[in-house]
């Protein structure tokens, strides 16, 4: 009779609950807010990325909640959000403004205003650093700001984008600005084919996995070619609000970290060939997930048989909230439906039927 | 009642563009409203849809039933009670007569309901034709077009292979003659109880942003061909072990001891009313 009863729900969810605790109480050590912002900051920017959320405090919390985990973190965020009034809508933001703390281009060697190579874990050994037991973290802290209060800052100028040039050769389409207002996802179902402004906001909202997952599918061979990094930019963008005692004049909210890339790939032009770009644009320092969301961009608008060409498998699957909560219902109770499923395979089994 | 948010949880203005698509919903029965699903403290797929009709239709002085498997004490019933008492205070109930609002997973309670009484259904596919089209841009065609001949074929083969048609529970049917609708995994013992019912029907999918409706006195009919009767799950010589209703859905259980297999009453409200527990 163990599993059958279905009564005591509440009592066995509240153990439950208090059993949570027990696993983050592990160590009497705490693990500050503060820490885990500025020492977690990348998982800190995929859960902010994943949740649609920009608030690192926030999303530090979240993380303490739950124990590290990237879902429940980007749920607990997600349905915070739920309860906020929108209040306005931030004006749009050129990217090619941004103050860039990182800029590089794997297709040509001289851009203008220069490459920047700025802070990557590309170019190290991955060798565990078993020195890092031992860290001191006040000491780390102080000699940085020593070496930092030594530099002469340099103002850094706003960079054009590297397609710019492209597009002046007429190598790369240019398209007339687009004034329509964009599709807001986190307030209406999406539909199909949907708008480009829908796409980019879920795949920017996307599971990193998933992104990832289908993008290199399509590399590997289940969809179109090999392209090529035109740029990738991460820097600080300044959001604005329409101010509304003053239809000319906006105010400024603050800035965000946002990772930002084009990729360039062969198309067809009529005979001809030409350089079409893939964009891809996400929340922090997040960088194959933006590499990730510019290949799908692209794969989806050139269309096709694969899987990562697919709008509506692409976007209907990637969403890190959707996923985990379909699949995780699995584990609730179906008893009434398996006894329905029961019965249909017993009629067909049944001796009159054969 | 948590202060830190807002009555139901969700904003004024979520709430009433909710209720607007279910008005909506009421006024094309059968046919699936998309919304602006919002995100929820409980998971997606874990009744989110049905979450969001019960919190935007609750008010301060209903009286709220959640039932998941037929039961008001299973797990995801008691945490869902639990989130709408934290956020609104009402008054909630086990039984059927007493409620105003009754939010569901699965089965649809015995006891018929009346006309000042909805039953939110909690739906995981929304979509009947899902089975036969995996997209929704052609589905969405295909139920303007009344389109419904894969559904139908679908039917048939299981005839042809199995001499039954197979589908078990989610069983699909037409509502006034129009729509075919996924009635959300109720067995098919329940599908009776939506046509010509006296209160109103109201179905959720959260994560695929729908919404639709079976308002009062509408015609819903089981798919099933002329010679080939609808058929539901059958208990024939089957009776709860605990209340002895032998007209009721039943659920299959073994004692784990002796391994005996019993029946008992999937309601379990209605089991103890029968047995004059409560």
């Amino acid at each position: 009779m163990a599993y059958v009863a279905v009564s005591g729900g509440k009592e066995a969810i509240e153990a439950s609950i208090r059993l949570l605790d027990y696993y983050r109480s592990g160590t009497e050590k705490d693990i500050e807010l503060e820490a885990i912002e500025h020492k977690m900051s990348l998982l800190v920017d995929r859960v902010m990325s994943e949740a649609g959320f920009y608030s690192k405090s926030y999303a530090a919390l979240a993380l303490k909640q739950c124990e590290g985990s990237v879902e429940e973190a980007v749920f607990l965020l997600r349905a915070y959000r739920s309860t906020l009034t929108r209040n306005y809508y931030t004006e749009v933001v050129d990217a090619a403004e941004m103050r860039v703390v990182r800029r590089i281009s794997a297709a040509f060697k001289d851009i203008t205003g220069g490459q920047l190579l700025g802070a990557t874990y590309d170019y190290t050994h991955r060798l565990i650093n078993f020195e890092m037991d031992q860290e001191n973290s006040t000491e780390l802290y102080q000699t940085i700001r020593d070496e930092l209060a030594m530099q002469k800052p340099e103002e850094i100028p706003s960079l054009p984008r590297v397609s710019g040039e492209l597009k002046k050769e007429g190598l790369v389409e240019t398209f007339p600005d687009n004034d329509q207002k964009p599709c807001d996802i986190t307030s209406n179902m999406l539909e199909f084919p949907c708008d480009r402004s829908a796409r980019l906001q879920t795949l920017s909202r996307a599971d990193t996995g998933f992104l990832s997952g289908l993008a290199y599918s399509a590399l590997r061979g289940f969809g179109q070619v090999h392209p090529t990094v035109g740029e990738l930019r991460s820097g600080y963008i300044e959001l604005t609000i329409p101010y509304l005692f003053d239809p000319g004049s906006s105010l400024y909210i603050g800035e965000i970290l946002i990772t930002e890339v084009e990729c360039l790939n062969e198309a067809d032009d009529d005979g001809k060939l030409k350089l079409a770009a893939g964009y891809g644009a996400v929340f922090g320092r997040n960088e194959n997930k933006a590499i990730a969301m510019a290949v799908i961009d692209r794969e989806l608008e050139n269309k096709g048989n694969y899987p990562s060409q697919n709008e509506e498998f692409v976007l209907m699957h990637g969403d890190s909230l959707e996923m985990n909560g379909f699949l995780s219902h699995l584990k609730l109770p179906h008893y009434v439906t398996f006894q329905s499923k029961l019965d249909a395979v017993r009629k067909t089994r049944r001796k009159e039927n054969e | 009642m948590n202060k830190n948010y807002n009555f139901a949880f969700l904003d004024e203005g979520s709430k009433r563009e909710i209720r607007r698509s279910c008005l909506k919903a009421v006024a094309i029965p059968g046919y699936q409203v998309p919304f602006g699903s919002r995100e929820l403290p409980i998971g997606r797929g874990w009744g989110t849809g049905g979450i969001q009709l019960t919190l935007s239709l609750i008010g301060p002085d209903d009286v709220l039933k959640v039932i998941d498997q037929g039961s008001d004490e299973s797990v995801n019933a008691v945490n869902i009670k639990k989130f709408v008492g934290l956020c609104t205070d009402v008054k909630t109930t086990v039984r059927t007569r007493e409620a105003t609002i009754i939010q569901t997973r699965h089965r649809i309670p015995e006891i018929p309901m009346d006309k000042d009484q909805i039953l939110v259904l909690q739906v995981p596919i929304p979509e009947p034709l899902r089975t036969v089209e995996a997209s929704e841009e052609v589905t969405k065609k295909m139920h303007a077009e009344k389109d419904y001949a894969p559904i139908w074929l679908q039917l048939f083969e299981s005839l042809v292979r199995y001499r039954k048609v197979t589908i078990s529970s989610e069983y699909p049917c037409m509502v006034e003659d129009r729509y075919v609708m996924n009635p959300s995994p109720i067995p098919k013992f329940d599908n009776e109880k939506m046509h010509m019912a006296e209160c109103l029907y109201l179905f959720g999918a959260g994560r695929e942003k729908k919404i639709y409706a079976i308002p009062p006195h509408t015609d819903v009919v089981s798919l099933a061909f002329d010679d080939v009767p609808f058929e539901k799950e059958s208990f024939q010589g089957k009776k709860c072990r605990l209340c002895g209703s032998g007209n009721t859905y039943l659920d299959e259980m073994f004692d784990s001891a002796s391994g005996e297999k019993f029946f008992q009453c999937s309601d379990t409200s209605y089991c103890q009313e029968v047995r004059g527990c409560i």
